[in-house]
């Protein structure tokens, strides 16, 4: 039924009755995220819409300074080795991957000559290899041209664990060979439905291999280009101090018509998010400000000084809390929270119904996030074609108490439910954050009102997500009844953000509490599902699957959506960004100018 | 002299090695963890976590990761860091020239204005410029550094939009418009800590002198008929700097250690920010290495202070 309603869009699309556009957002507003939407409409040979960004410099240069603010500065500049988003930013002024993802999560080649499809023949028929045209002519910032050994020296180099790459998940398991010298064949082991990993977006930037060659491998922090980026991107390296300041001047060679239209960019680091949106919402001192995790109404008053404004996008963030489905109090087999137990008051179906039905979760949009959050009751929200329908949220008092009751818990003398003896009094964890504080706040009350009793407790953001074995209060290791955190999804295929429900996942101490699935929930149906997805090449039909997972996972309460958070930006008036939520921020950069 | 200073510097050794033993174990033994940011992506494998672990030697018992730290630290191989990859060295040395500029400024203004008013104050104990003085002193070092640097950035960023309040170490402009640019970020941060620093100084300064004021030699002095410059200029003052020498000796490590709270709000990339930095992301060899520098400076200095005190006053002598 889901599927050939997608199919029929689909047709719609390919005779013009439906907007491209359109599609997209009914997609994303089933669950999915827009880059698979738009790939659903390129398998089914809808061609790409050509992005629609009106680009008007008719010029190179000329812009002067764009001058942008992260309060966390990058502290490297070799992609293969970023320790987060902010260390990718940086080097994606320099570097470029193959293609990037646009704000509704097309495809758009940047050093690609063009994007692969079945019908021009870069796409197999088995979904087991892509093959990629290069762009001709472009050449790296010290005038050398770049070729197809430069994509096979990338993937070699970060493949080889002793290079110990960040990106090593995405080329590990691929293979890659070159076709004439500039075209690229890379091979999966099995039908992959999403091959637009490597050489893709954040993970796929591009590294000379006349200046990494040596350094391949254990060599690898050696190299002095890991300070002095060499790329083929719209600006050229100047200057770079770690965790302050990175500078680039306009390369006049670049590879793409009248841009880049800055002549030199700066990206500040330090500071805090609230100073940043001042500077850039307030005083207009700066042009950009990257991740303003400021309350909204913060962010309102310095929008009224009439120099910058908020930009908010979509994306696949989501604030969840997770029901501990084992018994995180006693010790089982010498571990906590073993897959053995069984939690006193989770493990009834009735509990978690009556917890989900005790979020306020639009209370917690309008008072605390603002525009800067959407209450949400699923888990795949984004790109919306992965976003399930079929979920409802419901904040309704009553109702938890008439479950609970039915269920046996029955109000004790100090008003508190209790059932066998145990007293339904949980301890709920989160990480150390006033926003998270109030949140926690909202459900406690209501909770409250239903007779159970919540204690509330935040630990130190730098221990809550650390992967400390010696820690008891890591988020992995979930030592507490309930926790809330926010969890990212970085790519916009949702395969690997939805693995984290899946048994193998688990977080236990075999994995040193490495295991993606926190909730520690399982479900055979889910993993029958996942598994189908996993090897499904029609993308409509996986795109059914992913949203019958979220389903699965929200309609069982283990863990219950609060807000999916989309990303926030602040950039002057003027300044005119080609932002997306499936990318990072500078990934269109070399279409941002300043309009007069 | 030169045998008490040869014993100090023998003396300071095991101090050294003490701090950098208690400072190892604290940090080792801290939570926290370099790779949380990598922790928290799906798509970094935990393979390639572990094996930067095991490349760093994190998974190492920590008598071992303290020895080979001090034995590379021995061979003047500081170590490089977790977060940049980069050498520690080189990290501190970026940070030094912008440290030692704002906060040696704020350091200077902050003398500039405890010397002159502290000595008049004293000189006219309880008229109304000291009382004046006083009261503004108090206040000055009851404020914090934090909170006055909020109130100058909404004052003159905001309000008046005269200043900016991010601070740029590199300026890309060359002469004039180049001290121009760096006058102009550097005011609010350096007249924040130098204020502050020059409020609790001037107290000092004032004590200090109402102290030798009234010895017998000062009266004896006035009472030949020297001019009232001479008698405090050259029996007062003097005396009156030995305890304010020692105060500024000591204040010198700081410089070098930066003003923490002061860089973040100005985004001043100095060596206290570098530190902040590190511990917020718990890179064990950059917290080690500012620390480090930071211990030696202070052990240096006092030495340094010792030695002045000798010179200011030759009845001090070294055995």
């Amino acid at each position: 039924m889901q599927e050939r309603q997608i199919r029929e869009s689909i047709e719609e699309v390919r005779s013009g009755r439906l907007p491209r556009r359109t599609f997209i957002h009914q997609m994303v507003s089933l669950g999915l995220t827009a880059p698979m939407a738009s790939m659903l409409l390129m398998h089914a040979g809808v061609a790409n819409a050509q992005p629609a960004q009106a680009y008007k410099p008719t010029k190179r240069g000329g812009g002067g300074a764009l001058k942008a603010l992260w309060w966390q500065g990058a502290t490297l500049l070799q992609p293969h080795f970023a320790n987060g988003t902010k260390d990718q930013e940086g080097s994606r002024i320099f570097y470029e991957p193959l293609g990037s993802w646009d704000r509704d999560g097309n495809l758009v080649p940047i050093l690609a000559a063009e994007v692969p499809t079945r019908e021009n023949g870069g796409l197999s028929a088995d979904g087991k290899s892509v093959t990629w045209k290069l762009k001709r002519g472009v050449t790296w910032h010290d005038g050398q041209p770049f070729t197809a050994d430069d994509c096979l020296f990338t993937w070699e180099y970060a493949k080889d664990p002793a290079t110990a790459a960040v990106t090593s998940g995405v080329y590990k398991d691929v293979k890659v060979e070159t076709v004439d010298s500039h075209t690229i064949r890379v091979t999966f082991a099995k039908a992959t439905p999403f091959w637009a990993t490597a050489f893709v977006a954040a993970e796929g930037m591009i590294i000379p291999k006349h200046l990494f060659g040596p350094y391949a491998g254990a060599r690898s922090r050696e190299a002095p280009n890991n300070l002095k980026p060499v790329g083929t991107g719209p600006y050229k390296f100047v200057d770079f101090k770690p965790g302050d300041m990175v500078r680039g001047e306009i390369n006049n060679n670049y590879h793409m018509p009248n841009r880049p239209y800055f002549d030199t960019i700066e990206m500040k680091g330090g500071g805090d998010a609230a100073s940043a949106a001042r500077a850039v919402l307030q005083t207009g001192e700066y042009d950009y400000a990257w991740n303003l995790q400021v309350e909204d109404e913060v962010l309102k008053r310095m929008e009224e000084g009439g120099k910058g404004k908020a930009h908010i996008i979509p994306s696949g963030d989501i604030e969840f809390i997770q029901l501990n489905l084992t018994d995180p109090w006693t010790e089982v087999d010498g571990e906590r929270a073993s897959i053995k137990s069984k939690h006193f008051a989770f493990t009834d179906p009735a509990v978690r119904q009556a917890m989900a039905l005790l979020a306020d979760r639009a209370g917690i949009q309008q008072f605390i996030y603002g525009r800067t959050g959407v209450a949400t009751a699923n888990f795949l929200n984004n790109p919306a074609k992965f976003r399930s329908p079929n979920t409802k949220m419901e904040f309704n008092v009553d109702k938890a108490n008439a479950l609970l009751d039915a269920a046996g818990w029955k109000k004790g003398a100090d008003g508190i439910r209790e059932k066998g003896g145990k007293k339904m009094k949980f301890v709920y964890q989160t990480s150390v954050n006033g926003i998270r504080q109030k949140e926690q706040a909202v459900i406690k009350q209501a909770c409250q009102k239903a007779g159970i009793d919540l204690e509330l407790k935040s630990v130190t953001a730098s221990v809550f997500f650390s992967s400390d074995v010696a820690n008891p209060d890591t988020y992995g290791k979930f030592w507490c009844d309930m926790q809330m955190y926010t969890t990212t999804m970085t790519q916009p295929d949702p395969e690997r953000f939805m693995d984290q429900y899946r048994a193998h996942e688990i977080s236990a101490k075999a994995n040193k509490w490495q295991g993606r699935n926190i909730a520690r929930w399982r479900n055979d149906e889910y993993e029958k599902v996942y598994a189908q997805a996993e090897a499904e090449l029609d993308p409509v039909k996986r795109a059914a699957l992913f949203i019958r997972m979220n389903d699965l996972v929200v309609g069982d309460n283990a863990i219950i959506p609060l807000i999916s958070r989309p990303r926030v930006r602040g950039a002057s008036h003027k300044l005119m960004t080609a932002l997306t939520g499936w990318d990072l921020d500078f990934s269109g950069l070399h279409n941002w100018y300043r309009e007069a | 002299m030169g045998s008490y200073l040869l014993r100090r510097l023998l003396i300071a050794l095991p101090s050294l090695l003490g701090i950098s033993v208690v400072l190892f174990t604290v940090l080792a033994l801290a939570p926290g963890d370099p790779f949380a940011e990598m922790a928290l992506n799906p798509n970094v494998p935990p393979e390639v976590q572990a094996n930067l672990r095991k490349q760093f030697g994190l998974d190492d018992p920590i008598w071992q990761r303290y020895f080979r730290w001090l034995w590379a630290m021995v061979q003047g191989d500081w170590g490089f860091s977790f977060i940049s990859r980069v050498d520690v060295d080189s990290l501190i040395l970026q940070r030094v020239p912008v440290t030692l500029a704002v906060i040696g400024a704020s350091q200077v203004i902050a003398l500039m204005v405890a010397l002159p008013v502290g000595i008049y104050s004293a000189m006219r104990p309880y008229s109304w410029f000291d009382r004046i003085a006083s009261a503004l002193a108090f206040v000055g070092f009851s404020l914090p550094t934090f909170f006055t640097g909020l109130l100058l950035i909404l004052l003159f960023s905001i309000k008046l939009d005269w200043l900016p309040f991010v601070y740029r170490a590199d300026i890309a402009a060359t002469g004039w418009q180049w001290w121009w640019e760096h006058l102009r970020q550097a005011i609010m941060p350096v007249m924040v800590l130098g204020l502050f620093q020059g409020a609790s100084w001037t107290r000092y300064v004032r004590s200090a002198m109402l102290d030798v004021i009234r010895l017998d030699h000062v009266t004896t002095a006035r009472s030949k008929g020297l001019s009232d410059w001479d008698i405090v200029m050259k029996h007062v003052v003097r005396n009156a700097l030995i305890p304010v020498v020692t105060l500024v000796a000591l204040q010198m490590p700081a410089i070098f250690g930066g003003a923490i709270v002061t860089e973040q709000i100005f985004r001043i990339p100095g060596i206290g920010s570098l530190l902040i930095d590190a511990i917020l992301r718990n890179d064990t060899p950059v917290i080690m290495g500012v620390t480090f520098v930071f211990s030696c400076l202070v052990i240096l200095f006092n030495l340094i202070a010792d030695l002045l005190y000798g010179w200011l006053d030759p009845r001090i002598s070294y055995r």
